[in-house]
């Protein structure tokens, strides 16, 4: 480590999204009393701004990758395409939530900054290289959110759903926080790579038993924040309780930069005993896809359905974690994309129709929805089938990946029984599109109205990435491929 | 006779703590308890990270604690404010009774 403290230009430029993010969710918490009562939704256009400076900004921190900061944070392709996952994300959360809180009556510049700082945080978490740095990141995007998931407040729904995830979430982290602690008391140093090299050494190396109990605990923190079992128990009340936009935000950002954590964590700094995790990753992986879609059958809630179903996609997930390769990884990469998309696309659709109060959530009250609005109804199906895996969408080419990996890495029963998981999965996907085109259409879709531009720009955007993602994979992948090389 | 209490003593309350603070999360029933439990584990964990600094002689654990400290005190002020919206709206502080979301 250097004496000299004062970052260098080049590490800021690596961090300039984040500071981009902060800076512009700053100015909208100062500016917001000025503005107009009705004009608040012009804060959520700044938002929009900073999240497209920050873009551009980590497309220039791509240029000139590397460590910034005395090796806390990890300016790597992996940490640029995950921070470019989140950015995306973001946007189409804002592009989507403008109809809903004019609906709500709850347009305010907070629910823009908020949204800003949580991705901030979530950039600090992909590029951290640091267990500390992790932590802090996490708890930015966390804290965010626990207020973005009650952000009606006068709404039961909302306010238990804050109450749940803020309770259960902090639980979550302190675990994370005890393992972090005793990693540190095991190795002396919270560096990933640092941990790694004290772990490949024999005579540096701590017992096993320590190790091991930091790795669980660790463990458990993550576990909670990707909502894998047995630390699932959360995300369907709080994806049911939350505004729908938010639900959409939630089950695609922060999943998808504590994957990323999950993947540096665990390929960096645990790879010397990778052995001793993957039983673990094995099992919570097969019982993460059980759950997810087996309790996802006998929902009768769409929110509540597309969170198990949210869990059910966790377990794919890690099961490309358990074959810990690098194409495992790649595969990891690329289903958090195809699945931000398909899922902020299914949550968009239901933001738009749940209609004032969120009333209309049940999937019953989507009969006829495919004679009433059919592009509702067949953008709604593309992301359906995506979820269920077929051909042509990016979801297939997501489990197909994730399965040729653990093929590849010889987990052959995991293999099998994901793929059967997959199948009655199909169902509960299916049944929403028959109810949606063979149902008579009922007092619910009555007083639909059109598709607000936001939405329709929301809807068409996921549609065609899904598409594009399911036929053209390689413009994902191959990125993809190249940064998984990178948490090694 | 060791003059100094040994570093193992502290690790153990740490432990201790810790899992105090595990186990009123898990039985306690009323929400602001629940939290103070989340605090407990957290100092808990600042317990751990002064005794592991003592024991490698550095000033790491330490700045890590104040890092722990802070943003505790941000996650209280979030947690109060949620905890305080969800009194307003059901007049009650007991966990059981938040449970209106389901089939």
């Amino acid at each position: 480590m250097s004496d000299n403290f004062m970052p260098s230009a080049v590490e800021i430029m690596r961090f300039m999204p984040e500071i981009i993010l902060i800076l512009v969710g700053t100015i909208i918490m100062v500016f917001e009393p000025l503005v107009d009562v009705k004009r608040k939704s012009a804060l959520g256009f700044v938002a929009l701004l900073g999240l497209v400076g920050a873009a551009s900004a980590t497309f220039r921190a791509m240029d000139n990758p590397g460590p910034a900061f005395q090796a806390m944070l990890m300016v790597d392709g992996f940490a640029n395409f995950f921070r470019l996952l989140v950015i995306g994300v973001g946007i189409l959360t804002i592009v989507a939530s403008f109809a809903y809180l004019k609906r709500e009556h709850a347009e305010s510049g907070e629910y823009f900054a908020l949204i800003l700082f949580s991705i901030a945080g979530q950039g600090v978490m992909v590029t951290a290289n640091e267990l500390i740095m992790l932590f802090i990141g996490l708890e930015i995007s966390s804290i965010a959110s626990y207020v973005l998931a009650g952000y009606l407040r006068d709404d039961k729904r909302n306010n238990e759903a804050a109450l749940k995830y803020f309770l259960l979430g902090s639980f979550a982290t302190a675990f994370l926080l005890y393992g972090v602690a005793w990693i540190y008391g095991a190795t002396g140093t919270t560096n990933l790579t640092e941990i790694r090299r004290v772990l490949t050494n024999r005579d540096l190396a701590p017992a096993i038993g320590l190790v091991g109990t930091s790795a669980a605990l660790i463990f458990v923190g993550l576990a909670f924040k990707v909502s894998a079992a047995p630390f699932q128990v959360w995300a369907p009340d709080v994806y049911q309780g939350a505004p729908a936009p938010v639900s959409a935000f939630l089950s695609a950002g922060p999943k998808a930069a504590a994957f990323a954590i999950f993947l540096r964590v665990f390929f960096t700094a645990f790879e010397p005993i990778a052995d001793k995790w993957q039983p673990v990753i094995w099992v919570s992986a097969l019982a993460t896809m059980i759950i997810g879609n087996f309790a996802a059958l006998l929902q009768t809630n769409i929110k509540r359905l597309l969170a198990y179903s949210s869990i059910a996609h966790a377990g794919y997930v890690m099961v490309a974690i358990a074959t810990h390769s690098q194409i495992g990884a790649a595969a990891v990469m690329f289903y958090m994309v195809a699945y931000a998309f398909m899922n902020i696309g299914a949550f968009a659709v239901v933001t738009h129709f749940s209609r004032q109060g969120e009333r209309y959530v049940d999937t019953d009250d989507l009969a006829g929805l495919g004679v009433r609005q059919p592009v509702t109804a067949a953008l709604l199906s593309i992301f359906l089938l995506s979820l269920i895996g077929v051909p042509l969408t990016g979801g297939f080419f997501g489990k197909f990946y994730i399965f040729k990996a653990a093929l590849d890495a010889n987990l052959v029963w995991l293999t099998v029984l994901g793929l059967l998981n997959s199948a009655v999965a199909a169902y509960y996907y299916l049944r929403i599109i028959v109810v949606m085109y063979f149902r008579e259409p009922g007092e619910s879709t009555v007083d639909l109205q059109p598709l607000s531009p936001g939405v329709l720009a929301v809807l068409w955007g996921s549609a065609v990435a899904t598409l594009i993602l399911g036929i053209y994979p390689s413009i994902v992948l191959d990125f993809a491929g190249k940064s998984a090389a990178l948490v090694k | 006779m060791p003059t100094t209490v040994p570093l193992t003593w502290y690790l153990i309350l740490s432990a201790i703590l810790f899992g105090l603070g595990v186990a009123g999360f898990l039985f306690r029933r009323n929400i602001i308890t629940v939290f103070m439990s989340i605090e407990l584990m957290l100092n808990a964990v600042n317990l751990s990270f002064i005794s592991f600094s003592y024991k490698w002689r550095q000033v790491d654990g330490h700045i890590f604690s104040f890092f722990v400290m802070v943003v505790a005190a941000a996650e209280a002020a979030v947690g109060l404010a949620i905890i305080l919206t969800v009194f307003k709206n059901r007049s009650t502080l007991a966990i059981d009774e938040v449970n209106s979301l389901k089939n």
